[in-house]
């Protein structure tokens, strides 16, 4: 019965807060009140006491206020008869809990070493693989993943499975599922399920979304902050705003908590923190449930063994947690002999683990999709394997590959090639063992062993194409057929035939202007977890995350016509120079329902464009250099502006308006139209050198044809300024053209 | 027990052990009792039970017999008759919960002036929430300086000409549109009062329907303003219950329940009546070090302050304070002999305490002007100087002490739980920081709860005490209905014992059982005195706006629409008709026990038992036993879940990202 979870959890909770306290005063007395406590790169201070309370804890003194704040919220247990309601006091404690979890965790990071590995990724050896919370960069760079339901939620693990090879199945089919997997905790035996993964070869980090986050109890409190953030920087959630910030969860973030082995009165007082996020608990363990729904939006807490037989527990149990949590998940059914799904995008294939590799610069490759306007040309399924064969090579061997595809179908557009074409990356990558990097003709694919050793062979990367591209795009295909080609001299002459193709592609899509079309279109995908923002993409002003230009959304609308993307007309101009119409004005008042009433494409100066928060890259304003700066999501040093990327990115998000910040894609840095309106490329003073890099010969191109050569060598980068001063100091050095034009402000 | 004669008609008045041994004491000390005056007032005239007697103008006395003499001597007819009294009923008790809201806004804003020592803002949370909601300026200012603008607005809605209740725009919007529409909407208090008495005087309305419409605004008047005011306003003096109190944490309050909580070696002062603002002094005055000294002087180990009748719920809801018993106890309270002080306020208190006095040494004192017993002491109330007469007061209560002649202690009481405010009952269903009515709705959707209903009102001698309150209860809650209580009916079930969380287990249907161990309640919660049941009035409002937030959670867009429903058992105060009245008008379905005070006139009747449905979206109805009104209320709530589609529960919903996207926070 639900009082014997109460008092349980409360006297957890007490235990937590009875740690933090002592770990407080330790560290108080070791290091004095004044000494910093942050948690890697985040915005977001301690993120759930952020959250919840609005108190920003930066030094150890700060902490003294929040051990007050977990006291008054600590209940005494119900008592044994005529006890007082104990569902409000459980929560509390739970919440309690949290915020003596975060003081615990957070105090950590003072020590010398900190006992987390700072990585995105677990290293592949050794028992330091524990990765602690995540940065901000980490948790934006997942954003879009969350938004656009590729990752509809995360599963949090505490303690550990009966066996590796459970565990491992576990981990696999909330894989399959698209979730995150947020590991923290051991069972009674101090066994974890992280190291229970670790047994089995299983690649653990952000990219394969099995997040090891620490071996104690006390680290399931980032899962939570995780949670927490997701709601502050696409939810506009204020800081403080407790019960937004929650119920937003409880709508938006499908998580739940999956309690393993034996549930202790502290993973109660855990269990009890989720509920208040409306995240349920299951366990694989007989303990009493809570089945009345509510504050989470089905049962509360839900036990398997009561729920079935005990052999089928394991084999239920990820379906029970996603049903509880009253998720759908829709996975589409690709036919090839190993595990398939997002989750595995991130899965990195050595070169110890390699069976054979195309491409890369090492052979030949390309891979071509083309649409055949003939019906009969096009054999639907059909897979061509063309020169040897998988079980025709030797294990570490390196062959040429041609992937061309053929499409038929009545609503097909050629427009759509490069859309479709885009999507291979993700399609290969997304199967397990297969890796995949590149596009066009500088593409590179590697098999693993594990996969050839599952029976993976080449003609599956066909399925995979024909399977996928079915399910993404069957409204205006009707056939697919695809041809493999593995001998050198095909891929030699069928590249010639792709190469051409790319070139009159990049043709058409370059000379695009915003003047050319009288529609944009909009795209509202993360309005699932950024309910007042709205993308409106041009022509040469693409979506700030990077995903979706112009052509994408175009497809979109046409492949599914009620969906995020919807054509928006520009209607009368407003202002040519800002890039201001009055339908998209008006679209975007009703698709904000009233949020926002006017945005300037050309201008992040005068009504900019908001973020939803999943931007690759944020510009702002460096007044005294009278230009801006931009940085992207990667790069994780300070700006001269004086903050870090994920500083500045708590500045926008959430469908805030924010003159003199913009978030944007990279390509739109070379577009014509980038913040024309202020000035345009001529303002670019700062950026980090990774992105000069990668967008440094585009951006060369479009200022040589104002007259302005090797353009990307007078903005400055972190090797040269790292404040604003430096900046100005090497502009003036450079002779910068922003400094002989207007004031920006 | 004792086993004389009388025994056999104890248990014909009473159900509880407690009232039995009293009432056996009473009998052998030869004392009458409302009972014994109850037999001797029988038969009562059946022109009078029925609304059928007019006394409004000197040419009557007139009595209406169908077919024999229909009209009174001016012409007015048996509907025009009955419609009158009823509505003077509904003025009767509107009046009384609304001056009961008046002196309480006065002492407020005395409090807010500081023109009174004792009284406090205690509830600033509250507070903010009400000056929120008139819409008063808080960013950086005093909580005196907003508490004195609040008891400002608060005053403006006795006396109001122009406009509406403030507060009528808690209602949910369809039912405030309702209201307009059919011409009800209440302006101010005294106004609506005054406009009943003279629309039911002598000559003027004499269409019954016109004449009701008047008592239906004079009845929104007390619910959603008089009483409303009281209620929040108390809570801001003398603290939300269930809100931190001394402990600081949110918690339901326990306390003690009957008789057996007057106690032999303790110095005894029973609080009767309605109002707290006294009996919050008495309370804190009893805890006085000096006066307990004073006490022990006197050979007492203590002071002990019980409640009887509304204000002892007022004072048990906030501190836990025992409650002696109902409004029908109040005699039996100084049967025991062991009762130095009956201190009353207003309302429901009977003059016989008077007669009763001459063979005990209680000492009654009166402590308004506005009601004055010709036996009793009056200690008029400074309430500039609360604490220092309720000082005063217990010091004479404790002088009285060594005047104790024989004592009959009886030992029984039950424990309960109370504090169940619309506030609290937020928080227990969600915690600080998910504090709402979600689990509430959900359930009811679910099917685990299969609906709400408010079991309220008096003790009525005309039937055996609690004899209906409890079996309804009991039945209720198998059905897996969840009860909210108010009034002497609280009081009824704690004497019971059902106001436990144990209760849950085993008197409650499973389903509800199950939420009930959820969340650690009672499936009967104490909500507070009668004015609290503008708490109810809440509680029902926010069912609606949880549904306009959250379409999955919705139950209903209007009052009427909600699986809920109302009774007043027992009822016998004028006031019950005035709740009865507003609740239907607000659109709960409303079940009366007893006898009905418009049975005269079928048409009244009809228009208030069926057509009221078409007009409000609920009815009045009558029913005389426990068993039919339990099965009358739970076919309302079965119709309207399933007018809801929710009859088989609700399914379950699995979510994708497009649903997602859709979705309001």
């Amino acid at each position: 019965m639900s009082k014997k979870i109460a008092s349980a959890a409360i006297r957890g909770a007490h235990q937590v807060a009875s740690q933090a306290e002592e770990e407080l005063e330790k560290a108080l007395a070791e290091y004095g009140p004044e000494q910093k406590v942050e948690l890697p790169d985040t915005a977001y201070f301690l993120p759930v006491i952020y959250a919840m309370t609005g108190m920003k804890v930066e030094k150890i003194g700060d902490m003294k206020d929040v051990m007050q704040k977990i006291r008054n919220l600590l209940p005494k247990e119900p008592e044994e008869k005529l006890w007082t309601p104990y569902l409000g006091p459980t929560l509390d404690s739970g919440m309690a809990t949290l915020f003596a979890d975060e003081i615990i965790e957070s105090l950590k990071y003072i020590e010398e070493p900190i006992p987390y590995h700072l990585e995105e990724n677990c290293p592949p050896e050794g028992d330091d693989f524990w990765l602690g919370a995540a940065n901000d960069n980490m948790f934006r760079k997942r954003g879009l993943e969350f938004v656009d339901g590729s990752a509809p939620g995360f599963a949090a693990i505490v303690g550990a499975a009966p066996s590796s090879e459970i565990a491992a199945d576990i981990a696999r089919e909330l894989q399959e599922k698209n979730l995150y997997v947020f590991m923290s905790g051991s069972n009674p035996e101090g066994l974890s399920f992280a190291e229970q993964l670790r047994e089995e070869g299983v690649q653990m980090g952000w990219e394969t979304r099995l997040v090891p986050f620490g071996k104690d109890i006390t680290a399931t409190v980032f899962a939570l902050g995780f949670a927490s953030r997701v709601a502050m920087a696409f939810g506009g959630v204020q800081p403080g705003d407790f019960r937004r910030n929650l119920i937003y969860n409880k709508n938006r973030t499908y998580a739940f908590v999956l309690a393993l082995d034996e549930v202790d009165d502290i993973k109660y007082a855990q269990a009890a923190g989720a509920i208040n996020f409306g995240f349920p608990t299951i366990a694989d363990t007989d303990i009493p449930e809570i089945l009345p729904t509510g504050v989470c939006t089905y049962e509360h807490v839900v036990a398997m063994p009561k729920q079935t037989e005990k052999e089928k527990i394991y084999d239920e149990i990820v379906n029970k947690a996603i049903e509880v949590r009253g998720l759908k998940v829709e996975v589409e059914e690709v036919p090839v002999p190993v595990s398939y799904g997002p989750a595995f995008e991130g899965e990195i294939i050595r070169k110890e683990d390699m069976f054979v590799e195309f491409g890369g610069q090492r052979t030949p490759s390309f891979e071509y999709l083309q649409m055949l306007k003939d019906s009969d040309a096009v054999e639907d399924g059909k897979v061509v394997v063309e020169g040897p064969k998988i079980d025709e090579i030797e294990e570490g061997s390196q062959l040429p590959l041609g992937v061309m595809v053929y499409i038929y179908g009545r609503d097909m557009q050629e427009d759509f090639e490069p859309v479709m074409e885009r999507m291979i990356h993700t399609y290969f990558n997304q199967a397990s063992g297969l890796w995949h990097n590149g596009q066009r003709d500088i593409n590179w694919v590697r098999i693993s062993k594990t996969a050839v050793e599952e029976g993976f062979s080449f003609e599956n990367m066909g399925d995979i194409i024909h399977a996928r591209m079915h399910q993404e795009y069957g409204s205006v295909l009707d056939k697919v057929e695809v041809h493999i080609y593995t001998e050198e001299e095909k891929v030699l002459e069928l590249r010639e035939e792709a190469r051409e193709a790319y070139h009159q592609r990049d043709e058409r899509i370059m000379g695009m202007e915003d003047t050319d079309v009288d529609t944009y279109y909009s795209c509202v995908l993360c309005q699932s977890f950024a309910p007042d923002h709205v993308c409106i993409i041009t022509p040469e002003r693409s979506g700030l995350c990077g995903g979706y230009t112009w052509l994408d959304a175009k497809a979109n609308y046409e492949i599914i016509p009620t969906g995020p993307n919807q054509p928006v007309k520009k209607g009368e101009c407003l202002d040519q120079e800002l890039g201001q119409w009055r339908g998209v004005n008006e679209y975007l008042e009703e698709a904000s329902r009233g949020n926002l009433k006017k945005f300037s494409a050309y201008s992040m100066m005068v009504d900019p464009m908001t973020s939803c928060g999943c931007f690759e890259c944020i510009a702002t304003i460096l007044p005294t250099a009278n230009g801006i700066m931009t940085v992207p999501r990667e790069f994780d040093g300070m700006t001269p502006s004086g903050m870090k990327f994920s500083t500045l990115a708590g500045q926008i998000g959430g469908g805030v308006q924010t003159p003199g910040f913009i978030g944007h894609s990279k390509l739109y840095i070379a577009s014509e139209k980038f913040i024309s309106a202020d000035g345009g490329f001529r303002r670019l003073v700062w950026m980090p050198k990774m992105l000069k890099e990668e967008i440094g010969d585009r951006l060369n191109e479009r200022a040589a044809k104002e007259g302005i050569e090797d353009f990307v060598s007078m903005i400055a980068d972190e090797e040269v300024a790292t404040s604003e001063e430096e900046v100005v100091e090497y502009m003036q050095e450079v002779g910068h053209p922003a400094l002989e034009m207007e004031p920006m402000m | 027990m004792s086993k004389k004669k009388k025994n056999d008609k104890t248990n014909e008045v009473a159900v509880d052990k407690a009232s039995c041994q009293a009432l056996d004491c009473a009998s052998s000390a030869n004392v009458q009792l409302v009972w014994d005056r109850y037999e001797q007032q029988s038969p009562h005239c059946k022109f009078g039970t029925e609304g059928l007697c007019c006394r409004i103008c000197n040419m009557g006395p007139c009595r209406i017999i169908e077919g024999r003499q229909e009209l009174g001597a001016c012409g007015a007819d048996a509907a025009t008759i009955v419609a009158r009294n009823f509505v003077r009923l509904i003025a009767g008790g509107s009046s009384a919960h609304s001056d009961h809201g008046r002196g309480v806004v006065k002492a407020f804003l005395e409090t807010a002036r500081g023109e009174n020592e004792g009284y406090q803002i205690k509830d600033v949370d509250k507070l903010m929430e009400v000056a929120r909601f008139f819409e008063i300026e808080t960013e950086g200012r005093d909580k005196y300086e907003i508490a004195e603008e609040v008891g400002e607005r608060a005053l403006a809605n006795f006396g109001r000409q122009e406009g509406y209740s403030d507060f009528i725009k808690k209602a949910p919007q369809k039912r405030q549109e309702l209201w307009e529409r059919e011409g009800v909407t209440p302006r101010g208090i005294d106004r609506e009062v005054v406009e009943t008495m003279h629309r039911s005087t002598m000559g003027v309305d004499q269409d019954y329907k016109n004449i009701l419409r008047q008592g239906t605004r004079a009845a929104l008047a007390d619910g959603w303003s008089g009483s409303m005011i009281a209620t929040e306003l108390q809570d801001i003096m003398f603290g939300t219950p269930g809100e931190p109190g001394e402990t600081g944490r949110k918690s339901a309050m326990k306390f003690e329940a009957n008789l057996g909580v007057i106690k032999e070696d303790k110095v005894n002062i029973m609080v009767h009546g309605h109002e707290p603002l006294i009996s919050e002094m008495i309370a804190i005055a009893a805890q006085d070090d000096q006066l307990i000294e004073y006490a022990k002087e006197k050979g007492a180990s203590g002071i002990n302050v019980a409640g009887i009748c509304c204000t002892a719920n007022e004072l048990l809801q906030r501190h836990g304070i025992p409650v002696a018993g109902s409004f029908l106890q109040q005699e039996l309270a100084v049967v025991t002999g062991a009762v130095e002080m009956m201190l009353v306020d207003v309302q429901c208190v009977m003059q016989s305490l008077g007669d009763v006095l001459d063979d005990y040494h209680t000492r009654v004192v009166t402590t308004t002007d506005k009601a004055r017993m010709e036996m009793a002491e009056h200690i008029e109330f400074d309430e500039s100087k609360p604490l220092e007469s309720a000082r005063k007061i217990v010091r004479n209560a404790i002088d009285n002490f060594v005047n104790r002649g024989e004592v009959n202690i009886i030992e029984d009481s039950k424990e309960a739980l109370a504090g169940f405010s619309f506030e609290y009952i937020k928080y227990m269903l969600g915690g600080s920081f998910r504090s709402s009515f979600w689990p509430l709705n959900s359930n009811i959707i679910d099917g685990r709860i299969r609906g709400v209903a408010g079991v309220v009102g008096c003790n009525n001698v005309a039937m055996p005490m609690d004899s209906l309150h409890i079996p309804l209860v009991e039945e209720l809650i198998a059905n897996d209905v969840l009860v909210v209580q108010t009034g002497c009916s609280a009081i009824a079930s704690a004497k019971a014992g059902l106001l436990t969380p144990e209760t849950a287990v085993e008197k409650a249907g499973s389903g509800l059982a199950e939420v009930c161990e959820a969340v650690g309640i009672p499936p009967v919660l104490h909500a507070g005195s009668c004015v609290d049941n503008t708490r109810i009035l809440h509680a029902l409002a926010e069912m609606v706006n949880v549904g306009q937030q959250n379409q999955r959670l919705n139950i209903g867009d209007d009052v009427s629409e909600l699986p809920v429903a109302g009774a007043a058992p027992e009822w016998m105060s004028e006031k019950a008709i005035a709740i009865g009245q507003y609740f239907v008008t607000s659109g709960v379905y409303t079940v009366f026990g007893g006898t009905f005070p418009t049975i005269g006139s079928q048409k009244v009747t009809d228009y208030l038992f069926k057509e009221y449905e078409k007009v409000y979206g609920a009815t009045w109805d009558n029913a005389q036993d426990a068993h039919e009104m339990a099965g009358k209320m739970i076919d309302r709530i079965d119709a309207k879940r399933e007018a809801l589609g929710i009859e088989k529960g609700a399914e379950r919903v699995l979510f994708d990202m497009e649903m997602r996207r859709e979705m309001v926070d």
